[in-house]
């Protein structure tokens, strides 16, 4: 499980309502969570994401349980998080539709080039390495078939 | 010896156990998610469906025609499959789970953040995502980490102004955001039998807040009393001496009416430093403090007098509501001039009922402040019922009488 993307820092205890606002939940269509991503926090983040590992401080996700906030930043094209904690219901479901999730502590300089590997353990961030905390082998395991439903699909 | 979460999952703290679930709900919100992900999985029929509930409560009755759309989805849904459905008006899904329904000892999932609520009755409760909740629908189990535990104990009792939501900022403000992240808080010490389940409620609620995964109340004779008035047998929990993460002490008596002021729940103020605040709305309801219990005081308060504030009181359900009614409580509290909106989570979410535009400022006992949560521009500090309703007679936060 790796992947690699340019940094987009952010800070400590970003909330899911600032991911995706409560008044865009009402639909099934996904590309409307992408598109209104982070709009109160900053209109111009959200271009910027494509293609991005984010970094991000400690308490990742907190707030609500809403998954639109997960499946906003996947839509978007996150590839990775980055993030010393995380909130533990924004952990799971990003590890449930797929988007790798990694605790470590690094330091964030905007753009700058970030790769990870889960199965060696090790985040780079610009060449320099760091350790991450390990997942469950299950959450590899569901990681690693893209999500929760294809992990299900798989083991049927 | 062990915790109580480590009771209930029967395994230590740190361990990954795979468990039966014996009640998962998701709401309107998240069931929506929760419906598409299962036709994903190809799932047809739902095993336990007894064991599974969908309860509307975010956006009740549904704002839009996109909502009325997926409701009316989902409706059909929960008939077809032979789910129980809590339709429009019933309440929100924290606290029609609570009327009865969540019995100590269960295993209870809701896709919802603050299911930790029903941590109150000695449950291990615990909020998880859409496509969580359909595969515990579709399997009727998960997994969990067993959390190390953080032992709040209360020592003492309330009185005064200080009522339990004000020892929730209190152990929010200590804790900070992440104080508790993925682990539970209990409850306990000789002042946790003084106060009444709508008040463990309340304290239960906003464990979340602090990045915990449950926070739990023993059941004592306190639970087995209410449960009993729902008909429900139960058997008293027993803490036992044992290995806490970290322990938290909160001394009642010295507990003053706080504010949490925006844009974070773990900026926690006592209310005299906020004071003379001006507000433009009072929010007075949520799975934090919408119960009868809650109801009362305010209207306690407000009888006889005139708001000097739009303020808007949203009963957590129709029992709630009801109750209000017969006892005249609800009276009260139209006569001082508020508004009442439909049973369910009102506001709180800023999706309908009572956004808020750019600037204006908010006092609302519900358990979230976050930047724009409510409507884009708007400020919201979070205060106790007895505040909110001092503040709602003033226009400005006020201390109740008795700070």
């Amino acid at each position: 499980m790796h992947g690699a993307g340019h940094a987009v820092c952010l800070g400590s205890d970003i909330d899911t309502d600032i991911i995706i606002a409560g008044r865009y939940l009402r639909t099934k269509n996904r590309s409307v969570w992408a598109e209104h991503i982070f709009e109160d926090l900053d209109p111009a983040l959200a271009p910027r994401l494509a293609g991005a590992v984010i970094l991000a401080g400690k308490n990742m996700g907190c707030g609500s349980s809403r998954e639109q906030a997960v499946i906003a930043l996947k839509e978007a094209g996150v590839a990775g998080i980055v993030a010393p904690s995380f909130a533990r219901i924004f952990f799971r479901n990003a590890i449930n539709v797929g988007l790798p999730v990694i605790e470590a502590e690094v330091p964030c300089r905007e753009g700058a080039s970030v790769r990870f590997d889960l199965d060696a353990g090790w985040v780079e961030v610009d060449g320099d390495r760091f350790p991450v905390r390990p997942l469950s082998p299950r959450m590899i395991e569901i990681l690693r078939a893209g999500g929760l439903v294809d992990h299900w699909r798989s083991q049927r | 010896m062990s915790t109580l979460c480590e009771q209930i999952l029967g395994a230590p703290a740190g361990e990954y156990v795979d468990r039966p679930v014996d009640l998962a709900f998701a709401h309107d919100g998240t069931g929506v998610l929760t419906r598409e992900t299962l036709r994903e999985m190809g799932v047809d029929t739902i095993p336990h469906p007894e064991r599974v509930r969908l309860i509307f409560d975010h956006i009740v009755p549904a704002n839009t025609s996109i909502t009325a759309d997926l409701q009316k989805e989902l409706r059909e849904y929960a008939c077809s499959s032979g789910i129980a459905l809590s339709d429009v008006g019933g309440g929100i899904c924290h606290q029609v789970m609570s009327e009865g329904v969540v019995r100590p000892g269960q295993i209870v999932v809701g896709a919802d953040s603050h299911t930790c609520t029903l941590g109150a009755f000695g449950a291990f409760a615990t909020g998880v995502g859409a496509t969580d909740m359909a595969a515990i629908w579709a399997s009727g189990s998960t997994w969990f980490r067993v959390p190390e535990t953080v032992r709040v104990t209360l020592a003492g009792r309330l009185d005064g102004a200080a009522e339990p939501k004000d020892v929730a900022l209190a152990y929010v403000g200590k804790l900070g955001m992440d104080g508790a992240s993925y682990r539970a808080l209990e409850f306990l010490g000789d002042g946790a039998a003084g106060i009444s389940m709508a008040g463990r409620l309340t304290l239960c609620n906003m464990a979340v807040e602090t990045g915990a995964k449950t926070g739990m109340f023993y059941a004592d004779d306190v639970t087995l009393q209410y449960l009993a008035g729902y008909g429900v047998a139960a058997e008293r929990q027993e803490p036992e001496e044992c290995c806490a993460a970290a322990s938290v002490a909160i001394d009642l008596d010295a507990v003053a009416p706080l504010v949490a002021v925006p844009h974070r729940v773990d900026t926690v103020r006592p209310v005299a430093e906020v004071a003379g605040t001006p507000l433009d709305q009072v929010f007075v309801g949520t799975c934090t403090n919408g119960r009868f219990e809650d109801l009362q005081r305010f209207a306690r308060i407000v009888r006889g007098r005139q708001v000097a504030v739009r303020t808007i009181v949203v009963p957590a359900s129709r029992s709630v509501l009801r109750q209000a009614a017969a006892t005249g409580v609800l009276a009260d509290i139209v006569e001082a001039g508020c508004m009442i909106a439909a049973p369910g989570c009102g506001p709180c979410l800023g999706a309908h009922s009572g956004v808020l535009g750019e600037g204006e400022v908010c006092l609302s006992t519900a358990n979230r402040n976050f930047k724009n949560r409510m409507g884009v521009g708007g400020e919201i500090y979070l205060s106790s019922v007895a505040t909110a309703a001092a503040s709602a007679l003033t226009g400005t936060i006020t201390e109740p009488e008795g700070a």
